[in-house]
């Protein structure tokens, strides 16, 4: 074990972001609720209740950071917070398995039933006889009059090539650090960031591609499918891009030493599992 | 099983610079970062919880007391079976678990606090947040959710205003669970005390650990599924819906993907508790330490693949039908290793029938009635004749309520003295089990019977041969709730006052052992800082 009875574990005293965070994640969710089902004030809610959750979050992360920068951290609560990223990211794994298992399930299970596999002889029959279409489908009723579909090429390709290589810059900048280097660690992030965006806005033009070849979120399963995981990877890449940035911000400054730099790390876990996820994406949406 | 180095007195008296106590007035319950302070929110949130999921179920009984409709408007009944299961689930089952482990972990495992204790303290205030939203949904245009708790489409689709609402709470829910499990793997792994190994643990952490591990696992695949109702509702998308090739069954498949694994999560705990608690009145340690490690490990496995059993009836290929009866079918075996240790640690043990003990006996008696029924429904053709009948009702009940829910009281009623310092009312205690135990059988005994007889479940009319069993069940649950008055009564007499409790408080657990016992009771407001030595 790393340390010894003698050592005593940081906890801070009281924690006041959490209940803030509590009342901004109500009113942003209980905001969106309202506005769905058409009250006027949702709207207004909805975005104070983000306001305070960017407050809570820049308000709490702060005062991490402040207490990480004046070392209050030592390895043992170093180690929790490995522990606690490293199983965030896995349920994160396991969001993107609901949403990829519905791909798998509707592409090998539910759709050739419908085409009259199986069991499905009957249910095929007498319910949707004309129905012949396989994968890419937008169902027996055609969801959205349109049978586009997205192809590998150019963009997805260009975008695993950009998110490949953003891969290899934060790990660029991950040996900067840990060989002291600034100049590497900071221009590594910053191509990092760079490339994140970039990623970003490429798949912003596939998305109005799409739209304008009349493949949408209501083109029955092959839209929704499309469009759910590419648009929830696109979300997490955002918010992993937006991670990096602050490291960027956080390493101009000066912050971070070779032996200790965590929340860099974690910022790069993440960069990495959002890379994996696009590579499942790039072979089971786009190519297959 | 385990020898320690340190005395109660000794932790004591280490008073370090940095150690404090609480904080002065109520700022003390909304700011704190102490695993005690937390652990008493969450179980105080759960009780009230439970009196008003219980509320729920009285409503429900009462409309079934007699044949006909008579107390409520059937919408009204949907409403009250489906948040009856929400609130018991997620607002008292889930949160009683995690109020337990708040307060037992670090001290059983030899930590000073959670690993992540500021987190710790938004796992707790998510839920009553959750749960503002989701009772909210009661009293709008619409209703409550009324669906049922699976919130299966098309029908969840098409109810009023509470859709999005209840969606959002369960996102909440999730993302307290999540946090909750990261902040105990994370003590496990990190905070025990130098010489505990895996192998040392108690078998209360033991469980906690492998529920944590199922709860980041399927929480998330559960907001997958009601993100994917979400859209589907306002979005457009067509997960759930034929005409645009998707399947309404394959939101049952993600659903119960979680849903199977749920049910561990509202159990493993409880063994846990039982496993800790038998030895301890029987003052013999444990029978089959390892075993019991490697059961508990195999049910968490196991969980992950027989999520089907659930849709035997929904038109499954015959192949399917087959892997998820068999699967479900093994089950059987790691349980039964956990029934038989119980048995064996009590074996030529110096018994005593204090009321945890009493609780623990009823779990093992009573959970065991539930485990032979899901037995009988894991058979795919019984279950076309069981599926969606009170059988049901009475096997999850009689696994959930003498379960998991006796297995929480017999942790509270085992653990109230070291928390409050003060022995509870011995003979309240008594009253309260043998009320509890009569009252649950005669509530949930007879739904085997109307359920084989062919009762369905979720109608709040029934056909006049099954009024006498429905009215013997409502006098049961009217017995069983007003029982549970008792509990609370117990608990605040406990704060209150009462016999001063030693730091060991039973004398079975010199025997048992275990580093929570090391401490005075009530314990220091920091629990171990610096760490004792486990030898
Ligand atoms: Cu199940």
């Amino acid at each position: 074990m790393a340390h010894t009875a003698d050592n005593i574990y940081y906890v801070p005293h009281t924690a006041k972001w959490p209940l803030i965070g509590s009342v901004g994640l109500t009113l942003l969710l209980g905001g969106f609720a309202a506005y769905l089902n058409g009250a006027a004030v949702g709207a207004n809610l909805m975005w104070a209740g983000l306001a305070v959750m960017v407050v809570m979050l820049f308000g709490w992360f702060g005062t991490v950071v402040g207490e990480s920068e004046s070392g209050t951290y030592q390895s043992w609560e170093d180690k929790s917070f490995r522990i606690g990223m490293a199983w965030f990211i896995f349920s994160e794994v396991m969001f993107f398995a609901a949403f990829f298992g519905a791909l798998f399930y509707a592409r090998s299970l539910s759709v050739p039933w419908l085409l009259g596999e199986g069991s499905g002889a009957t249910t095929h029959q007498f319910l949707w006889s004309a129905y012949t279409e396989f994968w890419p489908t937008n169902g027996p009723e055609d969801w959205g009059d349109s049978d586009f579909h997205m192809g590998w090429w150019p963009l997805p390709f260009i975008n695993t090539v950009i998110l490949l290589t953003s891969g290899l810059t934060v790990t660029w900048a991950h040996h900067g650090i840990k060989d002291g280097k600034r100049g590497p660690f900071i221009l590594g992030l910053f191509l990092t960031v760079a490339l994140g965006f970039l990623f970003v806005f490429l798949q912003a033009v596939e998305y109005k591609e799409a739209y304008h070849e009349g493949l949408k979120l209501t083109s029955g399963i092959y839209g929704s499918t499309f469009f759910m995981l590419t648009g929830f990877h696109g979300l997490h890449v955002t918010l992993g891009a937006i991670m990096l940035t602050v490291m960027l911000f956080r390493a101009i400054r000066g912050h971070f030493t070779p032996e200790r730099h965590f929340a860099f790390e974690a910022a790069a876990w993440y960069w990495h599992f959002v890379d994996v996820v696009w590579l499942g994406l790039f072979l089971f949406v786009y190519i297959l | 099983m385990n020898a320690y180095t340190g005395t109660a007195d000794e932790h004591l008296d280490h008073d370090h610079g940095d150690h404090h106590g609480p904080a002065p007035g109520y700022l003390r319950w909304v700011t704190t970062t102490n695993h005690k302070d937390i652990g008493t929110l969450y179980l105080w949130f759960s009780l009230l919880m439970f009196f008003i999921g219980g509320a729920m179920a009285l409503i429900i009984r009462a409309e079934l007391f007699q044949p006909g409709l008579q107390i409520v408007d059937p919408h009204f009944f949907n409403q009250m079976t489906t948040m009856h299961a929400l609130v018991m689930i997620f607002g008292v089952v889930m949160p009683a678990f995690v109020g337990l482990a708040n307060w037992m972990l670090p001290m059983m495992v030899g930590a000073p606090d959670m690993a992540l204790p500021r987190m710790n303290n938004w796992s707790f205030w998510i839920l009553p947040f959750a749960f503002a939203l989701m009772l909210a949904t009661l009293f709008m245009e619409g209703g409550g959710p009324a669906a049922g708790w699976t919130l299966y489409p098309p029908l969840s689709l098409q109810g009023g205003d509470s859709l999005p609402f209840v969606i959002f709470s369960i996102h909440m829910l999730g993302a307290s669970s999540i946090m909750g499990a990261i902040n105990i793997i994370a003590t496990i792994m990190n905070l025990r005390a130098p010489g505990m190994t895996y192998m040392k643990m108690p078998l209360f952490v033991w469980t906690w650990f492998i529920t944590a591990y199922l709860l980041i696992a399927v929480m998330p695949v559960l907001a997958g599924a009601v993100t994917m109702l979400l859209t589907d509702a306002f979005f457009g998308t067509s997960f759930f819906n034929a005409a645009g090739g998707g399947d309404p069954v394959m939101f049952q498949h993600i659903f119960w993907f979680f849903g199977h694994p749920e049910v561990y999560i509202l159990i493993l705990p409880a063994f846990g508790l039982v496993s800790e608690i038998i030895p301890t009145f029987s003052r013999k340690p444990l029978f089959g330490y390892t075993s019991m490690v490697y059961a508990t490990s195999s049910i968490a496995f196991l969980s992950f693949i027989v999520w089907a059993h659930h849709m035997f009836t929904v038109g499954m290929p015959l192949v399917g039908e087959l892997f998820f009866m068999f699967t479900t079918m093994l089950i059987a075996v790691p349980t039964g290793v956990k029934v038989f240790n119980w048995v064996s640690t009590m074996w030529r043990g110096a018994m005593t029938f204090e009321t945890p003990m009493l609780f623990a006996l009823g779990f093992v008696v009573m959970f065991t009635i539930g485990g032979f029924s899901g037995l009988m429904l894991a058979m795919t053709p019984i279950d076309f004749q069981y599926h969606d009948t009170y059988f049901v009702v009475a096997h999850f009940h009689y696994v959930l309520v003498p379960g998991a829910v006796f297995g929480i009281i017999a942790g509270v009623y085992y653990w109230l003295p070291k928390w409050t310092g003060h022995h509870y009312n011995e003979t309240l205690g008594k009253w309260h089990f043998w009320l509890s135990t009569v009252f649950v059988n005669l509530l949930f005994f007879p739904m085997h019977f109307v359920g084989l007889a062919g009762m369905p479940r979720r109608i709040p009319d029934y056909a006049v041969q099954f009024a006498d069993f429905n009215a013997i069940a409502t006098l049961g649950a009217f017995g069983f709730g007003f029982a549970q008055i008792l509990l609370l009564v117990a608990v605040v007499q406990s704060i209150l006052g009462g016999a001063k409790a030693t730091g060991q408080v039973w004398d079975g657990t010199e025997i048992t052992g275990g580093l929570e016992w090391t401490l005075s009771s009530p314990p220091p407001y920091h629990s171990f800082s610096p760490q004792p030595v486990v030898k």
